[in-house]
């Protein structure tokens, strides 16, 4: 019983629904002592309860606003941005650089990519699959971020 | 030219998208379907949606034409339209989704907390929708009037009707389906007649037309006059302009959550690289066969001229009545949503009859109605001025205004109300002088002139550059609950967490009816509107008194609530 509820000690401990309900659940929120009184999981596994102390307290820590909290967000958004950043960094430093290019050598065009001059072959297959290809690489990358984030919060 | 075959296929768009639009109608029912489609479309759907509404008049018809006449400089176009959609999926996308409002004009005061701000996001919102609505009414009555010799106002009203129709009575959801089913219309219509042309001109003994194709005016990049700027200003512009169109943001708040928008919006990029390529291949096949057009000025229909050039008879007809009915899927389907998202936010803000669930969906309607009736008188008032220039100039307004707002107001807590204000008054004072400027002649020569053909360069750093400056002034007047709405954007939505409670819908009802349940399927219900002037007595009903109590600034009950928890 006890060890069936051990995976999800986010939504149970906190006596609150998950996210998709928020709103409502916390009209009763202050009943939410109460089941908190389900100390019985201290009672039958130490470890279990090592794990949920924590995992409670970071997200309470976020939902108090305190400075740790404060932390923790920011160390996702900080990720995320990063992220974003580096993508837009590499297009930048690509797909942004080709008109300097052309200017800088203008023999660019006349290079000749099986029969198509090679700004033509630049600024449509090469630039189309960069981007998607970019965009798979930041959609990767950020579910990863998020899915660190919401491990460090449940404490796994 | 193929009139009746035009017009029939026209006519035939036109019902299908009807009757694609009433097929979606059942599943409309609350108010939050009209704005948003409650959020419950999939993410293959959503993608084609957002494809099929973006694709306009521009990309149909116009980005061949500019091919054509201009040449590889003008790739920087169907690029940078295509890079806007990245760059929103790597900085808004899922914030944005997680945000749970509606339209910007929400989402600033969400994220700002301030009434001003919304007010003034909801100008530019009508100005920026009026802007790129107008072009393509235009362009609806020009393409009518090129195939088929009817009088302009014919193609105009059409489109006009034709997107009132499919509005009013299903509002977002049903012209969801709409807007999919008109991209998938649009790539076909494009696609089919490729086939038809390459085989054509492959059958063709001895290119005809190859001088007009080796000019190194036309296959050179950066040939003409201050062509770096020009060519980095239109980057600049509508990489960070899509981000920025109202019509393309609303179309977020229909993804399921954070990371259905992103894969949505993953999806979107590919059906855009896929469909850009094909105008591409039409305005170098016209330059090949067709490059006359440039002098006759006639660069624009190159896309519905073409099967003429190669075939005769039956053949020609047909093909020019399919590219006929994706052209008029492109101005439907970019004029509906639009409209959608413009009606949206003068019902909500500048307007209000009455309030609760019946007058909501009915102030919508006779907005629809308005914003469809004033764009086009403002397009025959407007009948002798040159409007195709505007839609490049909306994504420089939108690249200074909303673009900065959402960047900084996402990712830098330091955005102030005062701040966002500023750099949208600058940004957009400077973006829409340059639209007057050029629209009506008044452009100077030198680099002025320079600038106000293509102000993004100038404009668009200017505006982050205000809002920096004036946040880190007006410190002191921070949004009180912005480290709340940061976790709001940021967290995943499957973590519990406490996100505030802004939601739009209490914006719409505040004035008196009671709240009813509000929509199960949003995740975020709680309010911070509490410094939205009218917070505290939006809510004086059931479930709502005691979300007043613990929202509504009372940091006691915040308080209390995590100690109580922690015991």
């Amino acid at each position: 019983m006890t060890s069936s509820e051990a995976p999800e000690p986010g939504a149970d401990a906190r006596g609150r629904m998950p996210s998709a309900e928020a709103g409502r659940p916390r009209a009763g929120a202050g009943v939410a002592g109460d089941p908190r009184s389900r100390t019985r999981v201290r009672v039958t596994s130490p470890r279990t309860s090592a794990a949920r102390t924590r995992s409670v307290s970071i997200a309470s820590e976020i939902d108090e606003q305190t400075r740790l909290g404060e932390v923790y967000i920011t160390s996702l958004m900080r990720s995320q941005l990063r992220l974003a950043l580096t993508v837009l960094v590499i297009l930048a430093s690509t797909l942004g650089l080709l008109p300097l290019a052309f200017r800088a050598v203008p023999a660019i065009a006349d290079v000749d990519l099986l029969g198509v001059p090679l700004p033509w072959v630049l600024l449509t297959v090469v630039a189309f699959v960069e981007i998607i290809g970019l965009g798979w690489f930041y959609v990767r990358q950020s579910e990863r971020n998020e899915d660190d984030f919401s491990d460090l919060l449940e404490g796994r | 030219m193929s009139n009746a075959a035009s017009i029939v296929a026209v006519v035939l768009v036109s019902i299908a998208s009807l009757a694609v639009g009433a097929f979606g109608l059942r599943l409309s029912r609350t108010m939050s379907d009209f704005y948003v489609a409650s959020r419950g479309v999939g993410p293959v759907l959503n993608a084609s949606a957002i494809s099929g509404e973006y694709l306009s008049a521009a990309s149909f018809l116009g980005v061949a034409g500019l091919i054509l006449a201009r040449g590889v400089d003008m790739l920087w176009l169907p690029i940078g339209w295509t890079a806007g959609y990245l760059l929103l999926l790597v900085f808004v996308a899922a914030p944005l989704r997680r945000s749970g409002a509606y339209t910007l004009p929400d989402f600033a005061q969400l994220r700002l907390e301030s009434v001003v701000a919304r007010r003034a996001s909801s100008l530019l919102v009508v100005a920026i929708g009026l802007l790129y609505l107008i072009p393509q009414f235009q362009g609806a009555g020009l393409t009518l009037r090129t195939l088929t010799g009817a009088p302009s106002w014919v193609g105009q009203l059409a489109v006009a009707v034709v997107v009132c129709l499919n509005v009013l009575p299903g509002g977002m959801r049903s012209v969801t389906l709409v807007q999919a089913f008109h991209y998938w219309l649009k790539l076909l219509a494009l696609l089919t007649p490729l086939f038809f042309l390459l085989g054509a001109l492959g059958g063709r003994s001895g290119d005809p037309d190859v001088g007009a194709v080796f000019v190194a005016d036309w296959v050179e990049p950066l040939r003409g006059d201050h062509a770096l700027y020009l060519t980095y200003s239109l980057v600049l512009a509508t990489f960070f302009g899509t981000m920025g169109l109202p019509h393309v943001v609303v179309r977020f708040y229909t993804n399921r959550d954070g990371r259905a928008a992103r894969r949505a919006t993953l999806a979107v990029l590919v059906l855009l690289s896929g469909f850009y390529l094909l105008p591409v291949l039409y305005g170098v096949i016209g330059r090949y066969v067709a490059s006359d057009l440039v002098a006759a000025g006639r660069a624009d229909s190159v896309v519905l001229e073409l099967p003429s050039r190669l075939f005769d008879g039956p053949v020609a007809e047909g093909l020019t009545a399919l590219l006929a009915a994706g052209a008029f899927a492109a101005f439907l389907s970019t004029s509906t949503g639009l409209v959608v998202s413009v009606a949206g936010v003068v019902s909500q803000d500048l307007v209000r009859w009455g309030a609760g669930h019946r007058q909501g969906i009915r102030t919508f309607r006779l907005s629809t109605v308005a914003v469809v009736a004033v764009s086009l008188l403002l397009t025959i008032v407007s009948a002798g001025v040159p409007v195709a220039h505007a839609v490049e100039l909306t994504f420089a307004v939108a690249a200074s205004t909303f673009c900065p707002m959402l960047l900084l107001g996402i990712w830098w807590r330091g955005l102030t109300a005062r701040g966002a204000i500023a750099g949208m008054v600058v940004g957009g004072g400077l973006s829409m002088g340059a639209v007057v400027s050029t629209t009506f002649g008044i452009a100077t020569g030198g680099w002025f002139g320079v600038v106000m053909t293509q102000p993004a360069a100038v404009s668009v750093p200017l505006s982050f550059a205000t809002m920096v400056l004036v946040s880190v002034a007006t410190r002191a007047s921070a949004p009180e609950h912005v480290a709340r709405t940061m976790v709001r954007l940021h967290a995943p939505e499957h973590i519990d967490l406490n996100r505030g409670s802004f939601h739009p819908e209490r914006w719409y009802r505040r004035a008196s009816a009671p709240v009813s349940p509000v929509s199960p399927v949003s995740p975020v219900t709680h309010v911070n509107q509490s410094s939205a002037a009218n917070g505290a007595t939006t809510e004086g009903t059931d479930s709502g008194t005691q979300h007043t109590a613990y929202d509504s600034g009372d940091t006691t009950a915040r308080r209390s609530q995590p100690t109580a928890r922690r015991d």
